[in-house]
């Protein structure tokens, strides 16, 4: 069945191949990166100095909104789906995604969410400037008019996330070839199925906490609202039992991407699989008993603090297992390092400080001091970074020559790694120490005190930004005009997707392969 | 499961279609009254019960109890409002009365809604109001005053190492959730009936 793609702009609206619908993912989440990137920049330009020089206080407020949201629903979220689509059917030797037309439809009411929730940015009062947590009454009874936007912005981005989460776990579920039993399907395969059933279980949460808003703007329901018998700590309960496991779904599937790297340039298998598979299995499961890790200051009674702040601290557990495992995996391999590689290294070692950041935070009685100030930015940002972006990057890396048949420029690849790690830490390091001496999040302007750290993290900012041009470059040109990639790109890659030619024709595995 | 489709995907995903509908419902029904109930059983946000039916008890005159009354105003309300003495000290198990003071120093008719949180937690669900201003709105018409009455008993059942309870009042302004109608129906009837009864 010789079924080649349609011609035109009718190919990419009207398909239903995982592939195309892949690669719009990953073009998609890559615009929103850039995006969500600049509004970062308009945030560092603002904080180079202290003082108001570049953009107003409600327009900053705007900016750190934007950027948190875009990241993590336009960038992190539609990225980690891009790779799902792109390779989970060629790991598991499927032909396609299960429902291939909702797969469609996933992606594509994405793009018309983002413009909604962007057109808000030029709306009279302003785009949303309540933080990407929306905490209630700042999001309801503060909120400028562009919040309805906001709100069915987000129901349009659940509904896409939901879907791509059946039609993953449908995959997964019922498209394995034979032979392939669940303990025996790639990390990243598992990693993601597990991220599909967090997603099922929170994104309608986040849904329901928007209704509600929705419902308290509009209808005259007092859900957050005390003079109506409400409570806006309410609110943070129910943000926050969606947003943890959020935090989870935006790292489980780097950390498979991680472990399909590792072993192929240490040349030897991953170490410790089955206590991979349960370890994240442990970690989505205790995402979902440590949300008021966020709220500590709130007024937790002390059980509750206790609680919450030693199942925090129970992550550490497995999130320590799958460290040690990549560890032992590189331990006496045959280790060369190239790009993705060096991303992979990358990931492991700053996902550990943002981990061990983490665990500082995790302290109850330490997170009053530490609680909306620069630490917890430094925080998120390695664990996020590093985390998150860094594991996509070398997933690209690591299977662009698959998706497009050529080889990437190594050397501009290894200078795209050595300009993003330092400029990275150059952003993020400061951080920590203008955290703890007490800046707050969220202000556009600071104490004197804080100006040399400021300083330093704008202009490493500035440095990443230029790093992730060069990857754009890199990407095109690769595209445009690289060197021929050979079928098995890496040197004895494990996986169903380096059986099939570079680059993968447009259907694969049309008759199931044999896994043995 | 019969009536479920045949194809395995489809099977799947209604399935998940149901969990998802079900997750949805989770936070918009089920969560808030969960949170509600968890409160009221703990304490933990500090509200203080419905109206309570007075039992009775004997009067423990061997524990004394200072009971602290504060007032705030929410953003943007304008009104005076605070209680008319800062400390009483009581006994658990007697009734007693305090008054608010309000007054509305605006030039337009307005509705105020007195919303209670008590420290510590622990008290929230000994402490009990039989008459309290705070289980309605209080219409005040411009330039109007009132005395707001509240009548409360402290459980006998109090855990013996609190020995101050703090009762806050924050008053927001309601206007814009009733009609003029309703506002001057409230107005007719409002707090001054409360007071006249006593």
């Amino acid at each position: 069945m010789a079924h080649g793609p349609a011609k035109g702009i009718t190919r990419w609206l009207y398909t239903t191949n995982h592939k195309d619908i892949g690669s719009m993912y990953l073009w998609f989440s890559f615009a929103m990166f850039f995006l969500g990137g600049i509004f970062a920049l308009v945030i560092r330009a603002e904080l180079f100095q202290p003082g108001l020089q570049i953009v107003e206080p409600n327009f900053f407020n705007q900016m750190t909104t934007m950027h948190g949201l875009v990241m993590v629903f336009g960038a992190v979220m539609p990225a980690f789906v891009g790779l799902a689509n792109w390779m989970i059917p060629m790991q598991i030797g499927a032909p396609d995604m299960a429902l291939p037309r909702m797969n469609n439809w996933s992606f594509w009411i994405l793009p018309f969410a983002f413009a909604m929730l962007s057109s808000t940015l030029f709306m009279e009062g302003g785009a949303p400037n309540f933080g990407w947590t929306f905490y209630a009454p700042l999001s309801t009874t503060y909120a400028p008019p562009s919040v309805t936007f906001f709100i069915f912005a987000v129901h349009i981005m659940g509904a896409s996330s939901i879907m791509g989460a059946i039609n993953i776990i449908a995959t997964i579920m019922n498209m394995r070839a034979p032979g392939m039993t669940y303990m025996k399907m790639p990390l990243f395969v598992w990693t993601w199925l597990i991220t599909a059933f967090l997603l099922i279980a929170v994104m309608p949460v986040l849904a329901g906490v928007v209704t509600m808003m929705l419902m308290d703007i509009h209808f005259g329901t007092s859900f957050f609202d005390a003079a109506g018998g409400g409570d806006p700590v309410l609110f943070q309960h129910v943000f926050w039992f969606f947003g943890h496991p959020e935090v989870y779904i935006m790292i489980l599937p780097a950390f498979g991407i991680v472990s399909a790297i590792i072993p192929t340039f240490a040349r030897k298998p991953l170490f410790g699989y089955s206590s991979m598979v349960y370890a994240t299995a442990a970690i989505a499961f205790l995402s979902f008993v440590v949300w008021a890790h966020h709220m500590f200051t709130v007024g937790l009674p002390i059980a509750g603090e206790l609680f919450f702040m030693w199942a925090t601290m129970l992550i550490a557990v497995p999130t320590g297992v799958k460290i040690f495992n990549w560890v032992a995996t590189m331990f006496k391999g045959a280790m060369t390092f190239e790009t993705p590689m060096l991303f992979s290294i990358a990931f492991v070692i700053l996902f550990t400080i943002g981990g061990f950041s983490g665990l500082m935070l995790a302290i109850a009685p330490a997170d009053f001091q530490y609680h909306d100030t620069y630490f917890v930015v430094a925080h998120f940002h390695y664990v996020l970074v590093p985390g998150a972006i860094f594991s996509i990057t070398a997933g690209v890396y690591y299977w662009l020559p698959k998706w497009c048949g050529n080889m990437y420029n190594e050397t501009m690849g290894k200078m795209h790694f050595w300009l993003a790690f330092i400029g990275l830490n150059v952003t993020f390091f400061p951080m920590h120490f203008s955290g703890l001496a007490g800046m707050p999040r969220r202000i556009p302007d600071y104490n004197m005190m804080f100006a040399d750290w400021n300083m330093i993290s704008s202009v490493g900012a500035f440095l990443f930004g230029a790093a992730q041009v060069m990857f754009l470059y890199n990407i095109i040109a690769t595209i445009v005009s690289g060197k021929k990639a050979t079928d098995e790109v890496w040197e004895n890659p494990e996986g169903l997707e380096w059986t099939v030619p570079s680059p993968a024709p447009y259907h694969t595995f049309e008759t199931p392969p044999e896994y043995k | 499961m019969k009536w479920l489709p045949e194809n395995p995907n489809a099977r799947l995903t209604v399935k998940l279609t149901a969990v998802v509908s079900f997750m949805f419902v989770f936070a918009i029904f089920i969560m808030p009254p969960l949170y509600d109930a968890f409160c009221e059983i703990t304490g933990l946000n500090g509200k203080t019960g419905e109206k309570y039916q007075a039992v009775d008890v004997k009067v423990d005159t061997s524990r004394e109890i200072k009971v602290q009354f504060v007032a705030t105003n929410n953003e943007g309300m304008p009104w005076q409002f605070g209680p008319e003495v800062k400390t009483v000290t009581v006994h658990p198990g007697e009734q007693t009365r305090i008054n608010y003071l309000v007054k509305n120093t605006t030039g337009r008719d307005m509705i105020g809604q007195a919303i209670p949180s008590l420290i510590p937690y622990k008290a929230a669900s000994y402490f009990h109001k039989t008459e309290c201003f705070c289980f309605n709105q209080q219409a005040l018409l411009a330039g109007d005053d009132a005395v707001l009455p509240m009548y409360f008993i402290v459980d006998q059942d109090l855990p013996k190492y609190i020995k101050t309870i703090t009762l806050s009042y924050t008053l927001f302004d309601v206007t814009d959730r009733f009609s003029e109608e309703e506002l001057l129906s409230m107005a007719a009837t409002g707090p001054i009936t409360l007071t006249a009864e006593q």
